[in-house]
């Protein structure tokens, strides 16, 4: 059955889409992550256009940080005070990225500026995972301890001024690192169509120094403030955010993620990281195939001043 | 499938015979040496639009040989260029045609060289090759260069199905009667759109009638796309609202299980 997206403009099988939300859903489930590095890549597969598949995103992407920062919420993970700073700088970060989203699409080099991105994060996130998990399912034997840049280590980072106390992470750092972190991926989110919850996670621990424990509600709560605003910011400048495409998205997505989550429990997590890894990498390499391979038609028909 | 071209056929002929008899009683008869309609005059795009085709039918006095255009809404179109850029590909260069029809299509009773004289097809702009594409800054290329794109973009409007030319497609029948099938793809653009009839004798046009209709998006599709198109603030808001209602029902609905 085919179903018209109003925004996108173009009819897509409803199976489709919702073998691709439940489907996200499960993984991020399943693994722990949003998903949205999977999905617009996979909607643009499928044929959606990438500014549609980007704005949709950040939409749905709302919806699934508000169900986890609530259930992290409960258990005590979230650190308000670093949620708020990060979020200020991926506020200033995000409407920078709606800009340059804008000048990118005006100039025509938006679609290939997506994939890029995308190859770019993509191939560093999994290869990353691949090279940490791996050796644990080959060898059967205790995983590589992963070599965090512990507390009271003293690097030129702690020289920064405007000193702030989190409480919740037990850190005392300047409040320009968590700032520029917000930014950093304020910008890639809104380009990209990604929360950056799997940018944000390694740059809290590794950068910043959180606990892990408290590192996953935070990156969330941050992520809804700045996905509410690309989402915001696509709607007026853009015009690219299609609700029926997101609620559809939306809606299996939630039911997939309880089924993953469940799911997680059988297999065992190093091995769930290599699946995850390859997959990442699949997405990745078909992309950057997509880039480099000749492509059919040199010539492609756009709107003009659109 | 059969079912439905008989019955398409009946109304037809039905129409047709009116058409025919009014004509034949009418005092303005004679002028009128071609009259044509369509089975529908506004193709509705809803949530479930895959596509529409309307059957354009009508009537001659005498002989001669049919051609019928259809133009969709204007546009400005850029066409781009691909070119490498160190392993990538990305678009290098791009030229942008002005007025260029969302949608075109001819359609023939016959070989249009047994029909309309060269001049004519250009005039009338009859053909895919006689299409009128003007570039909106005269400077940006070369006349030669130009043709590439222009031949780029009917090709591609080709693949979408949104271009096409099809001698032979215009069914006449005993000299009097015609028809012919318009086919509306899935990807068609809203807006109004001009069915040019002509009827040609000896090289020249004997008569022309012109129909409009109409493609719009109905329903709550096209609320949508107006609202989120007129008030994107508010859309915006909406969505944002909507999908933070999700996440906290979900998560209340998670605890519960």
């Amino acid at each position: 059955m085919q179903i018209y997206l109003p925004i996108a403009e173009m009819s897509v099988n409803i199976f489709l889409v919702l073998a691709l939300g439940g489907g996200i859903g499960l993984l991020s489930g399943l693994f722990g992550v949003g998903g949205g590095f999977m999905m617009t890549p996979l909607l643009i597969f499928i044929g959606v256009p990438p500014a549609v598949a980007v704005g949709t995103q950040a939409n749905q992407i709302v919806a699934s940080s508000v169900s986890g920062v609530l259930v992290h919420m409960r258990r005590g993970n979230v650190d308000l005070k670093m949620g708020a700073v990060l979020t200020i700088g991926g506020f200033v970060g995000s409407s920078l990225g709606v800009w340059v989203f804008n000048v990118l699409k005006r100039l025509g080099h938006i679609d290939v500026t997506i994939a890029f991105g995308y190859v770019v994060f993509l191939g560093i996130v999994g290869g990353f995972m691949l090279y940490e998990s791996l050796p644990g399912v080959l060898n059967k034997g205790a995983p590589m301890p992963l070599t965090a840049r512990g507390p009271g280590r003293h690097t030129w980072m702690h020289g920064l001024p405007f000193k702030m106390r989190f409480r919740r992470s037990k850190l005392y750092i300047s409040a320009l690192l968590p700032l520029a972190v917000g930014f950093v991926v304020g910008i890639l989110g809104a380009v990209m169509g990604v929360g950056g919850g799997f940018i944000m996670v390694p740059a809290m621990i590794y950068l910043l120094g959180m606990p892990t424990q408290v590192v996953i509600g935070t990156s969330l709560l941050q992520t809804i403030f700045v996905a509410a605003n690309t989402t915001l910011l696509q709607a007026i400048f853009n015009q690219t955010v299609d609700v029926v495409l997101a609620l559809l998205l939306l809606v299996v997505g939630v039911v997939g993620a309880q089924v993953g989550a469940r799911l997680a429990g059988k297999f065992k997590g190093e091995q769930l990281r290599v699946m995850l890894a390859i997959m990442v990498l699949a997405v990745a390499l078909r992309l950057a195939l997509d880039l480099v391979i000749p492509p059919q038609d040199l010539f492609s028909l756009r709107e003009s001043g659109g | 499938m059969m079912k439905r071209g008989c019955h398409l056929l009946r109304r037809m002929a039905i129409a047709l015979l009116a058409t025919v008899a009014l004509g034949t009683t009418s005092a303005t008869a004679d002028d009128v040496p071609l009259v044509a309609d369509l089975s529908n005059h506004l193709v509705a795009i809803t949530s479930r639009f895959t596509g529409a085709s309307v059957l354009l039918f009508g009537a001659t006095d005498g002989t001669g040989d049919i051609v019928i255009v259809i133009r969709g809404p204007v546009k400005d179109v850029d066409v781009r260029y691909k070119q490498r850029f160190g392993p990538i590909w990305v678009n290098a260069r791009s030229v942008t045609l002005r007025d260029v029809p969302s949608y075109y299509r001819m359609a023939s009773s016959r070989p249009l060289a047994e029909i309309v004289p060269n001049e004519l097809l250009s005039r009338y702009q009859i053909g895919l090759n006689n299409i009128r594409l003007n570039p909106a800054n005269e400077k940006t290329a070369t006349t030669a260069d130009l043709d590439v794109f222009r031949q780029a973009l009917v090709r591609l409007k080709t693949d979408e199905g949104l271009y096409s030319e099809e001698l032979g497609a215009v069914n006449l029948m005993s000299n009097r009667l015609f028809r012919t099938e318009l086919y509306f793809p899935a990807n068609v653009a809203t807006g109004t759109y001009l069915v040019e009839v002509y009827l040609f004798r000896d090289g020249a046009v004997a008569s022309a009638q012109i129909l409009p209709f109409t493609v719009s998006k109905i329903g709550v599709d096209a609320d949508i796309y107006d609202f989120a198109h007129n008030f994107g603030l508010v859309y915006g808001m909406l969505a944002i609202a909507a999908a933070i209602a999700a996440g906290y029902g979900a998560s209340v609905a998670f605890r519960r299980t």
